[in-house]
């Protein structure tokens, strides 16, 4: 049985943890609401971008001198997983279930016989999978300070790496892995195919082009070739702001929890110790009594 | 028919101009070319310059974009900017620290295409201070 003294210090370090978990939610929750600011502010760019290559693609066939980036290699043999998390720990399921779907899918491509090689952008991945996938790991990109300070600058960097490997040969087919926000109870883990680009279809969504007959300056290959780097950039950081808000989400609703779980400790923790106070009590009047009586 | 072109301009970050205008004028890679209502659907290139934004007779808006493109469709135009800055807002010092960036860039530019880039942003940054 513990002593009083040791439950109340008990209760004590429950209800500071208990503090600091109500913090990091609330920071959460305000760095939430500003990363699902950016992640929605960032859309129109990413649509308008998706209608201008649905537009370029629906005049055009693909031939064998187009840019690679379209085309792909015209092997599949090796893989880059492009797994994007967290730079901090705490956020609930966050870092795990991206990392999850990333190792379903390595193992998947092992078991194919496919290379697998690993780019990984944030720390929390790569502490992860270099348990069991270290020697795939080739590099690893931190976002410090956030997606948000870091601004787009930092896609660009990534996308500038992805091009120099591709061009050097070194992979074939370039995915990107990250948790897509969904609410701050829901973030889906995705994979999304980056390099060879994925053109969307003609009639993706977008205003109607009436059947428009596209006029091009300079010419479409020239623009296919500005393009594709540059829409590759923008779904990286597209994905790092889905990302970001996601982060948030999660750690808020572990954070979240763990208040809650908190406060159910302290509940029982002063039942127990208010049990034994008047245990204590009750012995102590027990001894008064029993003393008096055998005088 | 209408008379105004919807012309909205974003940038990887946010959206930053929207609304329905006379007329842009708009740097493209091959010389400035200015949208009107009922323009014909064009895609094109930007080089580093200044959007103009004619509304009611006069110019509304200056805008300086770093190079992205343009897109005309019967909806109006768009402009994807690699980055855009509103000369309405922007101080004469930060526009000198980025032409001081582009500088940097220039110096540190490895191959051709990319001293091309970066000397086309060097120049049109310089225009704009000075007019600035």
């Amino acid at each position: 049985m513990a002593s009083l003294k040791d439950l109340k210090l008990r209760i004590n370090s429950v209800k500071s943890t208990q503090k600091i978990t109500k913090a990091m939610k609330m920071v959460a929750a305000s760095k939430l609401r500003r990363a699902q600011e950016a992640a929605e502010a960032a859309r129109p760019y990413a649509a308008s971008m998706e209608q201008v290559l649905a537009s370029l693609s629906a005049g055009i066939t693909l031939t064998e001198d187009m840019p690679k980036l379209l085309t792909g290699t015209g092997k599949d043999d090796v893989h880059l997983l492009v797994v994007a998390t967290a730079e901090r720990g705490l956020c609930g399921g966050f870092n795990s279930s991206i990392v999850r779907l990333a190792r379903q899918r390595i193992q998947a491509l092992i078991a194919e016989g496919k290379t697998v090689k690993i780019l990984c952008v944030g720390r929390k991945g790569r502490d992860a999978l270099r348990r069991d996938y270290a020697k795939l790991i080739i590099e690893t990109i931190e976002v410090t300070g956030g997606i948000r300070k870091q601004g787009f600058p930092i896609a660009g960097r990534i996308a500038d790496r992805l091009f120099a490997l591709y061009e050097a040969g070194e992979f074939d087919v370039a995915t990107v892995f990250y948790a897509q926000f969904k609410s701050a109870i829901a973030q889906i883990p995705t994979a999304q195919q980056i390099i060879p680009a994925a053109l969307p279809e003609g009639d993706a969504g977008g205003p109607d082009l009436k059947g428009a007959i596209f006029t091009f300056e300079p010419g479409e290959e020239e623009l296919l070739e500005a393009l594709l780097p540059r829409n590759v950039a923008v779904q990286i950081y597209r994905a790092l702001l889905e990302n970001a808000a996601s982060e948030e989400g999660s750690r808020m609703s572990a954070m979240d929890n763990a208040t809650r779980n908190a406060g159910d400790m302290i509940n029982r923790l002063t039942l127990t110790y208010n049990r034994t106070r008047q245990a204590a009590i009750t012995k102590e009047l027990i001894e008064i009594i029993s003393g008096a009586e055998a005088l | 028919m209408a008379d105004k072109v919807h012309f909205e301009l974003v940038s990887p970050e946010r959206r930053l101009f929207s609304a329905d205008v006379e007329m842009v004028v708009v740097p493209g890679s091959e010389g400035d070319f200015a949208v009107l209502p009922d323009h014909a659907p064009f895609v094109a290139l930007l080089r580093a310059g200044v959007v103009e934004v004619h509304d009611a007779g006069k110019t509304s808006a200056r805008l300086f974009v770093r190079g992205g493109f343009a897109q005309v469709t019967p909806a109006g135009l768009t402009v994807l900017a690699e980055e855009a800055i509103d000369l309405a807002v922007a101080t004469k010092d930060v526009l000198a620290a980025r032409l001081a960036d582009a500088e940097a860039n220039l110096a540190a530019a490895a191959d051709d295409a990319q001293r091309i880039l970066a000397e086309s942003q060097v120049t049109a940054f310089r225009q704009v201070l000075e007019a600035a």
